[in-house]
């Protein structure tokens, strides 16, 4: 694939197969239309949100170990063997593209963000992203601009928090219905 | 597009609503009458294939306003498997789809592998297809019984569901339980294949051709469920794509698209099937195309049992694999392996991998994120349930109340893994 032509791209990776273009957040439509009406990636199959809160750090939820055992981290212990690659900011959003023709091409899109930082919506370049990007606005807090109709999806109307997030409390979420509610 | 089919197009245009794809408002002029009659379908009826709930504004008996309210079998997947090492989360995505569990096991575990790079022995890549294709058939049969049972066909689900115990028992006979198996793991199978499993399976498969079409002699002449299915929740395939619908949805619009054809895992490039497509786009062609996917399971579960080659069921790699049970009463570092293995876990290098598979709903995909330590950093599973039931609104706008149950029925939808 040809990725001169696309607008906004700050990045091509190749790992697994699998190719990444990471492009800059306010380019993400022109990027996404190129994509979609020049190199054919009419089918969009998901958009995922990941939270890289303490990635790298001892504690977090990807270690073994609790904040106040082994640090995970040395290399040589109980911990990795290095430490895993810095991340430009918190969030990154992928959306995964597909091209329906043998060998079914993939390529993944991302752009990234900090708390708060507005993600534009893809739902007028793929209209599957719009319960897509609910979800992801549900469960990891990341506000699409533009989205015709960006409510909670799987959780309550009035639910607090985004569960997903690194720093949501484990096994601390509220009672409902309790006394205490 | 090289891959759709060419033929006659289903209608002019798109029905996609707007502004938002997958909520359908009450058009103005009616809003204003007093006839709308919002009804709530749900979260507790018997054919929302467990906990949906719609909200529909009814002019009359026709749809004019949708709203689907999903969530209420929410329980936080992703989020416990980011606690887990991955040796024991290979037990949840099972039980996300619990009527296609090995599909999404296998997801998920093509995903660990594709991060640790290891090579899986082909007796085990056989025995994986072979497992899908009959788990397909589980959820096919699960399908065509209670979409019977909710179109009026009620015996069909007594028929459909001894097909089913049949398969259940085999699943029994593998793993010792009948559902969410955990057959697959990392490296390979959890244990070998025990004897009699190929005659049983054979036996099986022997006998299904004719029970499918017992299913087709009690429907394809049934004047009630044809008039019932036939044109009914219209969906073309430009819509299709542009609404992320695979698998038996995709197809029934008339898009060739396959990924166990196009994108070949496991041992699908090896084996000789074919890719049912249909070009109505109604509920009657998804019908056709789970009729013939069973037709062809069962060809691919002949074929897996023809072609099972003798050898190894896991790969031997000690960082990664149980070593075998009778080392450990004999070998140190077989114990040593075993427990860390078992208290640890096992690393699984820095990455992002998105893998898919066709899964019996269609394409299941599940993107895996590893720090470099013995748990996930992050998982996240492209439901194919999730994304057919988008597509609810486009089908059924216009339709009567009445058909809003063959359409619902038909997206194939499981509650479970729409709402993870």
């Amino acid at each position: 694939m040809d990725d001169a032509g696309v607008p906004g791209l700050l990045e091509r990776r190749e790992a697994h197969g699998e190719t990444s273009l990471i492009v800059a957040r306010d380019q993400l439509v022109e990027a996404a239309t190129h994509l979609r009406d020049v190199e054919g990636f009419r089918f969009l199959a998901d958009v995922a949100a990941t939270d890289y809160l303490g990635w790298g750090e001892a504690g977090t939820a990807g270690y073994w170990g609790s904040t106040t055992g082994r640090d995970a981290n040395s290399p040589g212990s109980w911990g990795l063997a290095r430490l895993p690659e810095t991340k430009p900011k918190r969030f990154s959003v992928s959306y995964h593209l597909l091209r329906l023709e043998r060998g079914a091409p993939r390529l993944r899109l991302q752009v990234w963000c900090d708390d708060g930082e507005r993600v534009p919506s893809v739902v007028g370049v793929w209209p599957t992203a719009d319960w897509h990007e609910r979800e992801a606005w549900d469960l990891m807090g990341i506000s699409f601009e533009g989205h015709p109709n960006l409510e909670r999806i799987l959780l309550e109307d009035d639910w607090e928090g985004h569960p997903l997030r690194k720093d949501y409390p484990i096994g601390g979420e509220p009672v409902r219905f309790s006394e205490h509610d | 597009m090289a891959a759709v089919m060419q033929h006659a197009p289903i209608y002019e245009g798109t029905r996609i609503p707007s502004p938002a794809p997958t909520l359908l408002e009450v058009p103005e002029a009616l809003g204003e009458s007093e006839d709308i009659l919002t009804v709530n379908f749900g979260p507790n009826h018997p054919s929302t294939h467990g906990v949906l709930r719609l909200v529909v504004e009814l002019h009359g008996e026709r749809v004019v306003g949708l709203r689907a309210v999903i969530g209420y079998l929410h329980t936080g997947f992703e989020k416990t498997i980011e606690q887990k090492t991955y040796w024991k989360a290979i037990t949840y995505p099972a039980r996300i789809d619990y009527l296609s569990f090995q599909a999404n096991e296998l997801v998920f575990v093509l995903a660990i592998e594709k991060l640790l790079e290891i090579d899986v022995p082909p007796k085990a890549q056989w025995m994986r297809t072979c497992l899908l294709e009959l788990n397909r058939l589980h959820s096919h049969l699960v399908w065509l019984g209670t979409t019977g049972l909710e179109l009026g066909a009620i015996s069909m689900f007594w028929y459909t569901f001894r097909e089913r115990d049949a398969i259940l028992d085999l699943f029994e006979m593998l793993a010792g339980v009948r559902m969410h198996t955990r057959y697959f793991q990392a490296g390979g199978l959890a244990d070998d294949i025990p004897p009699g499993f190929a005659e049983e399976c054979r036996r099986f498969a022997d006998r299904m051709p004719a029970a499918v079409d017992e299913y087709e002699a009690m429907l394809d002449r049934n004047q009630i469920f044809l008039e019932r299915t036939k044109g009914i929740g219209l969906l073309s395939a430009d819509d299709a794509i542009a609404l992320g619908q695979s698998g038996p949805m995709l197809r029934a619009s008339g898009a060739d698209w396959d990924l166990r054809r196009d994108d070949p895992y496991l041992v699908y490039d090896q084996l000789d099937f074919n890719v049912p497509v249909y070009p109505g786009g109604d509920v009657y062609d998804r019908y056709r195309v789970h009729m013939d996917e069973m037709r062809e399971s069962v060809r691919i579960i002949h074929q897996c049992l023809d072609g099972m080659p003798e050898g190894p069921w896991i790969a031997d790699d000690r960082k990664v694999v149980l070593p075998p049970r009778d080392e450990l009463h004999t070998s140190m570092e077989s114990l040593i392996h075993h427990f860390k293995l078992v208290t640890e876990g096992y690393r699984v290098p820095e990455g992002e991998v998105y893998v898919a598979i066709e899964s019996p709903r269609g394409e299941m995909g599940c993107y895996l994120v590893s720090d470099g330590g013995a748990k996930p950093w992050r998982v996240k599973f492209r439901a194919p349930s999730f994304v057919a039931l988008q597509a609810g609104p486009t089908m059924i706008q216009g339709s009567l109340i009445a058909d809003m149950i063959a359409i619902a029925a038909s997206l194939d939808t499981v509650m479970g893994e729409v709402d993870r």
